[in-house]
């Protein structure tokens, strides 16, 4: 009890002070330093009001340069100095050092993969939920069932995906649910069709959509021109394409191991994408909410039209809404990259990067604590810090555009 | 909004069936973790968590009493007698309805209840649907008790012992009631301190003028997306340097911090949008600006206020990271909950009863604040990121 007696005393004292700061500063203010009477009360009023705009930002701006701007700069300075060396400059070679580590390219290739799959998963789900929810009387109840896993922590998400991929030895029963739903194949027709047809002809499909796309592009530079934007938008899609292609071809003439419980967080290739399955549980939830708001937002004329022109419920989902909710799947998209970036209790409490699982994120803590890396560490974390300065360029850019 | 033109869907069953689909799937992981956080270790290594929903066939070995154990014999009529229940004294499970039985494990079905398997030399066993059994012998019994291979019928059956465990124990390992202390006093702070610097940034970036104003929005909003493993080391350093070191102060500081864009940006955006005429009156009226912002703008930007305290309050409850490097020092007397699962995960991986409980202890406050405020969080979400 004395730990609850003490944080309540610290509750009073802090935010007490923080109020205290306030109060006091602008009685200090209009009072002792420019007090609102006497031969310059005018005088004096203006200059209170031009100073106390900064004394209401003070703690702010000290907290965001403090905390966030500050480490920036000293992120990158740490990055080119070597701390052994009691802080030499050493120019890129931690990122040298980093750039040899297979560790780091796994780490790299892995963060790709999330960076492609749980955006995208995330909001097609969420677009999905949205837009089924949206039909329905009771669609409000599930949309907060959907939405709950956003205030599960990650680490409670990563003891919940433990459980259901726990593997226990073949003789006993089987407590995860895949381990159990993948002891009722054994090789038949079933199998055949769920572990081979399915996920080929899905990769298929995914692979016509990506042609399809390819071909609207090429068809676009012919028209339009854009020929750099669009050739590296294809090049992106035709690997996408082939990865697809690949897969397909794996799901087909992949040799099963029926019967056997299988530790699959052990399993280098599936196992991060077991670890992306709880980012999209999480984050389906809030590209729902987003872009069911969004979905509600259309002008209703517009499907109204459509519909009297004898557009079908998809032609209307695809021709009519989707174009007019661009902008906010856009910002869904950008948010959950950003998110993505930063993911790294799942990894830490789940695999802690082993089995070729590594992210970036979890790179750095492990150069950072383990290895007492600094210099690496601190590499790492400006490569995160590079990856996203595009989405961070383009938010202060549309925050001004804005504010015009 | 797709019924209008007289073109109500046919599909409408189906939207049905895939919304309930997508339910069950998204609820599924949760209702595991908790529906296990009530089962003893034993049924949870004994069954998958979705059978215990139901009354399960399951083959139990079971043992009659020892004849070697004082007064479990009884002389009657010149038989040696044993009687009792083959799930124990009191029958835990007195209302399990064994279906069929048997003694050898090459036959567990060899009888149904009521019937009397011969053991051979005369010795006989009787055992009843419910549990109970007569074994009865000429000469004096020996060796273990015994085996008798039921199919049995259980009913559902649930505990609140793992929450005693977990929360009630002095084990340091399993208890968490510290560690919900401690996040608690973590996160209460690291809640309202922002919201308090925030709310004044916000106000004076919304309705004040200076030079500059213009700029410093720009500069929250960019600072909206630094990745905070970016100020781990500087500002460890910085806390070390300056003799803060690891500890509450610390991690307030730094959650103060790293929130503080969210914050000025939502409750800015909010603010803005207040009307601008009672703002101009009060001012009018000889309001100075303190009093305005605590007469007038704090009791109408309460919505934004509560949607930022809520993603606040989540944020800090369920982080992992700042806690593990602003926090927790060797002695691990300040530990989270969230550091606390980390650890059962690596020492207790397959203790599937703490582990659960853990778990879903500390992610019952975060779901209990969710449901409760959902309102709020998902204005805040719509407004901080619909822009």
């Amino acid at each position: 009890m004395e730990a609850a007696l003490l944080g309540i005393v610290t509750i009073v004292v802090g935010v007490g002070g923080c109020l205290a700061y306030f109060y006091f500063s602008n009685q200090f203010l209009d009072h002792v330093l420019f007090p609102a009477k006497g031969a310059n009360a005018g005088r004096n009023i203006n200059r209170a009001n031009q100073i106390r705009p900064w004394l209401f930002l003070f703690p702010a701006i000290f907290a965001l340069s403090l905390y966030l701007a500050y480490p920036v700069v000293a992120t990158l300075w740490y990055s080119v100095t070597d701390r052994s060396q009691g802080g030499a400059f050493v120019g890129f070679a931690n990122y040298a050092q980093m750039m040899d580590e297979p560790k780091f390219w796994e780490a790299m290739r892995n963060n790709m993969l999330w960076l492609i799959i749980v955006p995208a998963a995330s909001t097609a789900f969420g677009l999905l939920a949205a837009q089924l929810t949206d039909r329905i009387k009771w669609g409000s109840i599930a949309k907060s069932l959907i939405f709950m896993p956003m205030a599960i922590s990650f680490v409670g998400a990563a003891v919940i995906f433990k459980l259901i991929y726990d593997t226990r030895p073949v003789d006993q029963a089987q407590i995860g649910v895949m381990n159990a739903v993948w002891l009722q194949f054994e090789g038949g027709i079933g199998s055949l069709l769920i572990l081979r047809l399915l996920p080929a002809l899905l990769m298929l499909c995914g692979a016509a959509a990506g042609v399809y796309v390819i071909i609207g592009q090429v068809t676009a530079i012919r028209e339009k021109g854009g020929v750099l934007v669009r050739g590296l938008a294809i090049l992106v899609l035709a690997w996408i394409v082939f990865s697809l292609l690949s897969l397909a071809l794996g799901a087909v003439t992949a040799v099963h191991p029926y019967g056997e419980p299988q530790t699959w967080l052990t399993i280098p290739g599936w196992n991060s994408f077991l670890l992306m399955i709880v980012l999209i549980w999480i984050q389906t939830g809030f590209a729902m909410v987003i872009l069911s708001a969004a979905l509600r937002g259309i002008p209703e004329e517009t499907i109204e039209a459509a519909i009297v022109d004898g557009a079908n419920p998809f032609q209307v989902f695809f021709k009519i809404k989707l174009p007019q909710i661009s902008g906010t799947i856009v910002v869904v998209w950008t948010t959950i990259t950003l998110t993505v970036l930063k993911v790294f209790d799942i990894v830490f409490a789940m695999t802690n990067g082993q089995w070729e699982t590594q992210v970036l994120a979890n790179y750095m803590f492990d150069k950072l604590f383990r290895a007492n890396d600094w210099g690496v560490g601190s590499a790492a974390a400006m490569v995160i810090m590079l990856l996203v300065s595009p989405i961070l360029v383009w938010n202060v850019y549309n925050a001004r555009k804005e504010m015009r | 909004m797709d019924n209008i033109a007289g073109t109500k869907s046919g599909l409408s069953w189906a939207v049905h069936i895939s919304v309930v689909a997508l339910v069950i799937l998204w609820l599924f992981p949760t209702v595991g973790l908790f529906v296990s956080s009530f089962r003893t270790a034993d049924q949870i290594s004994a069954s998958g968590w979705w059978q215990s929903l139901f009354a399960t066939e399951q083959n139990q070995t079971l043992r009659a009493g020892d004849p070697d154990d004082e007064g479990v014999q009884v002389l009657t009529d010149g038989v040696y007698v044993i009687e009792g229940n083959l799930f124990g004294a009191g029958g835990e499970t007195g209302d399990a309805n064994i279906s069929v039985w048997g003694t050898s494990s090459r036959a567990i079905d060899a009888y149904v209840p009521g019937e009397t398997a011969d053991l051979g030399d005369g010795e006989t066993i009787t055992v009843q649907a419910n549990g109970d059994y007569v074994q009865t012998s000429p000469v004096e019994m020996s060796g273990r008790g015994q085996r008798v291979f039921v199919t049995a019928e259980t009913p559902p059956e649930f505990t609140a012992d793992n929450y005693q465990q977990v929360l009630l124990s002095d084990n340091a390992t399993d208890s968490m009631a510290k560690a919900f202390f401690n996040t608690l006093t973590v996160t209460i702070p690291a809640t309202i301190i922002p919201i308090v610097i925030a709310a004044f940034a916000a106000y004076a970036l919304a309705w004040m003028d200076f030079p500059g104003r213009a700029l410093l929005i720009a500069f929250v909003v960019a600072l909206l997306v630094v990745p905070l493993q970016l100020a781990l080391i500087p500002l460890l350093r910085l806390h070390l340097g300056i003799g803060i070191g690891k500890g509450y102060l610390g991690v307030w500081l730094a959650h103060t911090g790293f929130g503080m864009p969210l914050a000025i940006y939502l409750l800015r955006n909010y603010m803005v949008g207040l009307p601008r005429d009672i703002i101009e009156n009060a001012k009018v009226d000889g309001a100075t600006d303190f009093q305005i912002f605590t007469k007038i703008i704090l009791p109408l930007s309460f919505p934004a206020l509560a949607s930022f305290a809520i993603f606040q309050f989540l944020w800090t409850w369920n982080d992992l990271l700042v806690a593990k490097v602003f926090l927790i020092d060797a002695t691990g007397q300040t530990t989270v909950m969230t550091n606390q699962i980390v650890e059962l995960l690596g020492t207790r991986g397959g203790n599937w009863e703490i582990l659960s409980t853990a778990a879903f202890v500390s992610i019952s406050v975060p779901l209990i604040v969710f449901f409760a405020m959902q309102k709020y969080l998902v204005r805040g979400l719509l407004a901080g990121s619909v822009k």
